[in-house]
């Protein structure tokens, strides 16, 4: 394997670990209530702009905007399930599939209201520079979003499958009547899955904005990934998000590499469509 | 009965009136159409190029003594001197940005304004829809911006383009690269990186094609998709092959990616150059302009020296947007409407068809161009045959026109700097 095959390899991990970073929050709403958030790619891009505003405003790097970014967009999920999603929810699928997609327009064309339709970035000196090891080049920007990526599904994955409020959480996704029953208050639990989705999603976009381009409608092109991932993964598991987003990284890179740029996304989707063959549920979703 | 026919008779008298009136009127004024994008979402450069459209109207009416001298169709006093000084007025329709209602709004220009000639439309698919109007009318149409191949090949008889194509970008591109060679640059092996849509895979097939027969060596031709999340494979694949001249062909997200990634990877050509478009739009200089030094492209318009048409227009288009100098779209704009009110002149008249016989005799010289072309001159087609672009280079975060050493106000520097 050439040294630069190795090179396609490594950059393919780290973007899958960023696609996992930027998945989680979707898949974790789904998990616990059966809601597709089409305004997760919208999430995202308010999470770009508040690492953008933090550094023009405060000249702040990723250690200030991070957690400005968790707090900002975990109150924006909280808000959205309740003014929103709890009363949409009692409607019919398509009420729900619409009613986040209203949302979602309404976050962009308020982001082109505030920011304008221009690109904005963020400087590359502000994480780091390049460095090299072992002959591979790694960005500074890139690692620490793709090492964040890691801890944020890890930490994810386990606050669901090994603490009491993982379980509670469960509990109310799996039967909320019988949760409620149980002494779980199902709203509240609800709540915090949106607030937890909300803050993954907003460190997600506050690290990718470090290495990427901030527009209004950067949201867009990133929501698709998100929903490749996480279906791929299994809808509902952190894990499987991780593993899927891995998983396209690195066939995306090297199949650009190998066969051609243009060529990638088709094999991307060949390896999507036969798994969702053999496995409906993604790779690790429930049946 | 009586009451009936009095009001009949001064109707009639007031038609009359009018219909004098109106003759007179037309004897001292030009109407033009003007058919731009003034909504919808390229209202931002439609209504750059109305500005400028307008300027050039304002310049001929009021008169300018220091461009009387280098362009005959503009007196010291104003007024249109081979129509005994007539007036020219713009008559400005908005396009909306579709081709059906640009091809309804230059049906009204024609048929209810009574325009002489009719200048637009901006987006190729829309000028091909208003021009259409225009020839079945037997109206001249000027078009100084579209860029899209098909339009000279329609066989229409009033349809005059002034902008360079595809093929006369790639054209100054070889000349330029092969003029390097000459001088000992290295440019032996040629990469093409374009997006995949009409725009990139059109002017990058037109490029390949032109440096084959001028013998350059194209080596690479990578295609992607605009709204690609990651181009590090682009990069790396370039990097493994690395050959000595990039040339890119992007919008503005992908053309922000490439150049982070670029110097992620450490990579950089020996030449880089950028096809316009997304490395040219105003937020990809401000943002990434000092990542690229010595980035070529390519732009229709260069202020140059001062006391030259260019730079005068430009002077006098700051003063009228408050500060906005001409650049490649609202230059060229200007330039069209320049090239319709000589003809105008030169017909002497408002009459369709004697417009039309002096717009296909046009012959205007570089050194009367706002846009930096080597002329204007109509081929059988409506071409213009010495439409060229100004290759310009990336020096300290703006552009500055490099090649052709006419036009250049900065020496050109190898190799590509970049961060």
């Amino acid at each position: 394997m050439s040294m630069t095959l190795v090179q396609v390899v490594v950059s393919g991990l780290l973007l899958g670990a960023i696609y996992a970073l930027f998945s989680s929050g979707l898949t974790l709403i789904w998990g616990m209530m059966n809601v597709v958030n089409f305004a997760h790619g919208d999430f995202v891009m308010l999470g770009m702009y508040t690492a953008v505003v933090v550094w023009t405003a405060l000249g702040g790097g990723p250690w200030a905007s991070v957690p400005i970014a968790a707090i900002a967009i975990a109150s924006l999920g909280i808000a959205s399930y309740f003014l929103l999603v709890r009363h949409i929810m009692r409607g019919p699928m398509l009420a729900q599939i619409l009613g986040t997609f209203g949302l979602a327009l309404f976050l962009r064309y308020s982001a082109f209201n505030v920011f304008g339709a221009n690109f904005r970035t963020l400087p590359d000196t502000l994480v780091g520079h390049s460095f090299v090891l072992g002959g591979i080049r790694f960005e500074g920007a890139r690692v620490l979003a793709g090492a964040v990526g890691l801890i944020v599904t890890l930490a994810l994955h386990f606050m669901l499958t090994r603490t009491a409020i993982g379980s509670r959480m469960l509990a109310v996704s799996e039967d909320a009547t019988a949760a409620q029953l149980m002494g779980i208050r199902p709203q509240r639990m609800q709540a915090l899955a949106w607030g937890l989705a909300g803050a993954a999603t907003g460190i997600a976009g506050a690290l990718i904005a470090t290495f990427f381009y901030t527009s209004p409608t950067v949201g867009e092109t990133l929501a698709i990934v998100a929903f490749v991932t996480v279906s791929f993964g299994g809808f509902g598991s952190v894990l499987g998000a991780l593993v899927a987003g891995l998983i396209i990284g690195v066939v995306e890179s090297v199949s650009a590499f190998e066969i051609g740029p243009v060529y990638k996304d088709v094999v991307v989707y060949v390896l999507f469509v036969l798994v969702l063959w053999f496995r409906p549920q993604g790779l690790m979703g429930k049946t | 009965m009586v009451k009936v026919s009095r009001r009949t008779a001064a109707a009639g008298a007031a038609l009359l009136a009018f219909g004098l009136a109106g003759s007179a009127f037309a004897q001292s004024t030009v109407k033009i159409g003007a058919v731009y994008p003034l909504s919808g979402n390229a209202a931002s450069a439609g209504n750059y190029e109305k500005m400028a459209i307008e300027l050039a109207a304002e310049v001929v009416n009021n008169g300018n003594a220091e461009l009387a001298r280098m362009l005959p169709f503009i007196s010291p006093t104003g007024g249109l001197p081979g129509l005994k000084g007539a007036k020219v007025q713009v008559v400005v329709a908005d396009n909306q940005g579709a081709p059906a209602a640009g091809a309804n709004q230059t049906l009204r220009l024609i048929t209810q304004e009574k325009v002489a000639a009719v200048i637009g439309a901006y987006q190729s698919g829309i000028t091909e829809t208003t021009s259409a109007i225009a020839e079945k009318y037997g109206i001249p149409f000027v078009n100084p911006e579209s860029v899209a191949a098909n339009l000279t090949e329609r066989g229409f008889k009033w349809f005059f383009r002034v902008t360079p194509v595809a093929a006369d970008f790639a054209k100054a591109y070889s000349a330029f690269l092969r003029e390097q060679k000459a001088a000992g640059k290295k440019v032996d092996s040629i990469a093409i990186i374009h997006e995949n849509t009409e725009y990139g895979n059109s002017v990058a097939k037109v490029i390949a094609e032109v440096f084959k027969t001028d013998g350059l060596n194209v080596t690479q031709n990578i295609s992607y998709s605009a709204n690609s999340t990651d181009v590090q494979p682009q990069v790396l694949q370039l990097k493994e092959k690395n050959p000595d001249v990039a040339i890119f062909i992007s919008y503005t997200s992908d053309a922000i990616l490439y150049t982070k990634t670029m110097k992620e990877q450490n990579w950089k050509p020996q030449i880089l150059i950028a096809d316009d478009a997304g490395f040219n739009d105003p937020k990809y200089i401000k943002e990434m302009g000092s990542q690229v030094e010595g980035l070529i492209s390519r732009t229709s318009f260069a202020a140059g020296k001062p006391g030259s048409v260019a730079a005068i227009f430009d002077a006098l288009y700051k003063k009228k947007t408050n500060g906005d100098g001409l650049e490649d779209v609202s230059g060229r704009g200007l330039q069209g409407m320049l090239v319709l009110l000589d003809a105008i002149n030169r017909a002497g008249s408002t009459d369709p068809a004697k417009i039309q016989a002096a717009l296909k005799a046009t012959d205007l010289k570089q050194e009367q161009m706002v846009a930096g072309y080597k002329g204007v001159k109509f081929d059988a087609k409506g071409q213009n045959i010495l439409a060229s672009s100004i290759v310009t280079q990336m020096r300290g975060g703006q552009y500055a026109p490099v090649w052709p050493k006419a036009n250049a106000t900065a020496d050109l520097v190898l190799p590509y700097k970049g961060w």
